[in-house]
């Protein structure tokens, strides 16, 4: 199944190889890893989507929380989150086409925001299923170029995570770990 | 504040303000962490540190130990803090200097060792441009380092080598790296050590919680086979008399990783020695016999386990550990108690109850008991064989006053080291687990002799890892340290050639290996050194190892193809093991016949 983990980061050089380093050399399944600011300046904030069972994802944020720079980690998959993605998508287009394209487009809420006379882009925003499931509909017109910037997540409100010592792991041993699975920085 | 458990004592050096060059700062924090040798080898881009260098050595500072090859910097750098339990030093120039370092930065960082590289690094204005002996030193070293820095700010520097010290001794320790352009090493700017660390995300002590103690205890004292499994974790926690006392009042048998060797007196009833891929049948069988087994600092290395899926299948598992993260990573255990052994011990030994175990105690005997009765110790042998070779060194060790240390290599003499010495203390053995790294016994013996000239040091090493780092003996003797050396010659990369035997078919490819003369070459650097071949002269010439003031070599000349047992094939059970065959019986499992 897929984990969503966020990570936060003293912004130093060098750290995004840092964690991208420590998860290729320990063999974890990252289907998507996204960097950004957060609201504290000087700390970046990373999203990552694991793929694997309970214990891995357990092992991605105990060995995050080993990297130096990395100042907590909490697993928001069990968490009322906001997931979103965003796609640029580079349509072929005929004058036959377009019409139907924008129509699509529309159903997904999705923008227009570049057209030529040979193509369109359409900025789509949402899950990553609704995303996916766009890019099949517009497929079959040819797809130039696209772009996707990986998984972001926000808790919603009371869900805000509280980076405060909080066991939320079933897995066997964790209920007996103490401290916890996540950072206990503020 | 970041909290700090293992600080040195105040240096009485001046934490306060001060104008420094760079490459002072380098020595002046050493200074203020305590740190009085290191080991080391110049060029172009340390050279401003090493000129700075001079001062300090004037007035007898620091001593610097000049390596003839960076691995063996970090090897000995390893070996110092072994043998301390402080942090070791090592100092390297750029590009080539600093790739040299990876393998011995890699041995201490797998087995946990504190240890503090500083590398110099082409001046920033050349970052990045492929200048000459420009190696992207912290990106090659990232996987094998604890945390590692690359300075480019001399206004950095004293809070990057603060940093270093703190993140390399706290918590479990390991490797820190700290790489300085050659300019900043020659800027002057201010440099202070009177502030706190903050490292935010850094948890080096974590808490431990008193009901996963509470429920460890629960578990352990219903238990109707008990087992404590240790590791380093319990000599790094200085905990060996707190285990004792467990071990005691419980009536617990032990048994220990590699690293984890003598963490109870091997002499004590209840040891039952090392156990995994060369452990004693009874110790693996008792692993797999228990109801309730009790990991303690370490970490379920494959060589512990071996197969997994059936690894103490029958027992709960209790699992105490400093690292939250080893704590799932192999084994899942049914409770965990993560924190500083130093102080889970003491919280949990009142809540255990006395007990003794008594028919249990007494299976594992019975099974000891037959091990031995088959075991080529208790048989004369006619020609020279390395486990009566180790026995007879643990004899003529046991009789001196003298701290003893032992450092293997890595290799077949390296099990029988861990068979056949019996040691009384955690940390008298220093050994490369983790890495496995040929090599290693050498420098790392010199490493400890350099933190206790009155130590007896033995380097323990075979013919192929003695060759790898064998031009440390001039190190050795510029430093006229007293460093005894046995070479447990089989003319074979003998545990190679096991393999070999073994798993292919006896097609010994690649591991036949030549050997110098031992004793021509020691004499080569002035050291004195003697070859045996026979049982008879053995004891002789340990005596005359010891009784020599110096570093002495002897070349054991061993009957070649020897193998270890007890063995259990990677992947298989750790009581499916291949057991010690009686002297001269043909033994074993699946048709191999080993040699005695
Ligand atoms: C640097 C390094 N290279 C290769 C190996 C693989 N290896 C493990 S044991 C061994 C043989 C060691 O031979 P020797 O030093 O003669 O010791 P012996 O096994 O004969 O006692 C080898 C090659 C290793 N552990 N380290
Ligand atoms: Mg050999």
């Amino acid at each position: 199944m897929q984990y969503t983990l966020v990570a936060w980061m003293r912004d130093k050089p060098g750290v995004l190889n840092r964690v991208s380093g420590m998860l290729r050399r320990r063999n974890f399944n990252i289907d998507s890893l996204q960097v950004s600011h957060s609201e504290t300046p000087g700390i970046s904030r990373m999203t990552f989507v694991v793929d694997g069972d309970e214990r891995v994802a357990d092992q991605v944020v105990k060995q995050l929380r080993k990297v130096v720079d990395v100042t907590a980690v909490e697993d928001i998959t069990n968490r009322l989150a906001i997931l979103r993605e965003l796609a640029l998508i580079r349509v072929r287009t005929t004058p036959e086409t377009r019409s139907e394209i924008m129509q699509f487009a529309e159903i997904y809420r999705a923008q227009i925001v570049d057209v030529n006379s040979e193509n369109l882009v359409v900025q789509a925003v949402g899950t990553e299923d609704k995303v996916d499931s766009l890019i099949e509909l517009l497929r079959p017109f040819g797809i130039d170029e696209m772009v996707r910037t990986g998984r972001v997540a926000l808790c919603r409100g009371d869900e805000r995570p509280r980076r405060k010592k909080q066991p939320t792991s079933i897995f066997k041993a964790a209920a007996s770990l103490n401290g916890s699975l996540h950072g206990d920085d503020e | 504040m970041a909290i700090a458990k293992r600080e040195p004592a105040d240096s009485g050096y001046d934490l306060g303000p001060q104008e420094f060059s760079g490459s002072q700062m380098i020595w002046e924090s050493f200074l203020r962490e305590g740190v009085h040798v290191v080991f080391g080898h110049p060029g172009g881009a340390i050279l401003p540190a090493y000129d700075a260098l001079a001062e300090y050595e004037a007035d007898g500072r620091i001593h610097h130990v000049l390596v003839r090859h960076e691995q063996c910097a970090a090897h000995m750098a390893d070996g110092f803090a072994r043998a301390t339990g402080q942090v070791g030093v090592c100092i390297v120039t750029s590009g080539p200097g600093a790739t040299n370092l990876v393998t011995g930065l890699a041995t201490a960082q797998m087995d946990s060792v504190p240890v503090v590289a500083i590398t110099g690094q082409v001046p920033t204005n050349l970052l990045g441009t492929d200048a000459f002996q420009e190696s992207d030193v912290v990106g090659v070293t990232q996987p094998v380092c604890k945390h590692n820095y690359l300075v480019t700010d001399i206004a950095e520097l004293p809070l990057v080598m603060k940093e270093a010290f703190y993140i390399a001794r706290e918590g479990r320790p390991g490797v820190v790296l700290v790489d300085i352009c050659k300019d900043v090493q020659n800027e002057i700017g201010t440099f202070r050590y009177d502030f706190d660390i903050n490292l935010p995300g850094f948890e080096p002590w974590p808490e431990y919680s008193k009901e996963a103690v509470q429920e460890a205890a629960d578990l352990l004292n219903e238990a109707e086979r008990p087992l404590i499994l240790a590791g380093h974790g319990i000599h790094l926690s200085n905990t060996s008399e707190e285990l004792l006392q467990l071990v005691e009042k419980a009536g617990i048998p032990v048994v220990t990783t590699l690293l984890g060797t003598g963490n109870i007196p091997e002499t004590h009833p209840l040891s039952l020695g090392m156990g995994g891929m060369h452990g004693e049948a009874f110790a693996n069988r008792a692993v797999q016999g228990c109801d309730v087994l009790l990991a303690m600092g370490m970490r379920f290395d494959d060589r512990i386990t071996g197969r997994l899926d059936r690894f103490a299948a029958d027992a709960k598992i209790i699992h105490f550990e400093l690292d939250r993260a080893e704590v799932g990573k192999n084994i899942v255990p049914d409770v965990a108690v993560v924190g500083d052994l130093a102080e889970t011990l003491p919280a949990y030994l009142p809540l255990i109850e006395d007990r003794r175990h008594k028919e249990w105690v007494d299976t594992l005997n019975e099974w000891r008991g037959e091990t031995e009765e088959a075991d080529i110790i208790q048989f004369e042998v006619e020609e020279l064989i390395p486990p009566y070779v180790i026995r007879q060194l643990w004899h003529a060790t046991e009789k001196t006053d003298k701290r003893v240390i032992v450092v293997t290599d890595v290799g077949q003499h390296q099990m029988w080291e861990s068979q056949y010495y019996i040691h009384e203390q955690a940390g008298m053995l220093l050994t490369s687990g983790g890495l496995g790294t040929m090599g290693y016994a050498l420098p790392a013996a010199l490493g400890a002799q350099m933190s206790d000239p009155e130590a007896l040091v033995w380097c323990v090493a075979g013919d192929g890892g003695f060759q790898m780092t064998l031009q440390e003996l001039a190190t050795i003797q510029q430093e006229k340290m007293p460093v005894k050396i046995a070479i447990i010659n089989n003319g074979f990369l003998g545990m190679v050639r096991q393999w070999q035997q073994i798993f292919y078919d006896k097609r010994y490819v690649g591991t036949p290996i030549l050997s110098p003369d031992y004793v021509k070459l020691a004499g080569a650097y002035d050291i004195p050194g003697a070859v045996v071949s026979h049982p008879s002269e053995v004891v002789p010439v340990l005596e005359l190892a010891h009784a020599t003031e110096g570093p002495f070599l002897v070349d054991f000349q061993v009957k070649e193809e020897v193998n270890v047992y007890p063995m259990v094939a990677p992947g298989a059970a750790v009581d499916e093991l291949i057991r010690r065959p009686k002297p001269g019986m043909v033994q074993g499992y699946s048709g191999v016949q080993p040699s005695w």
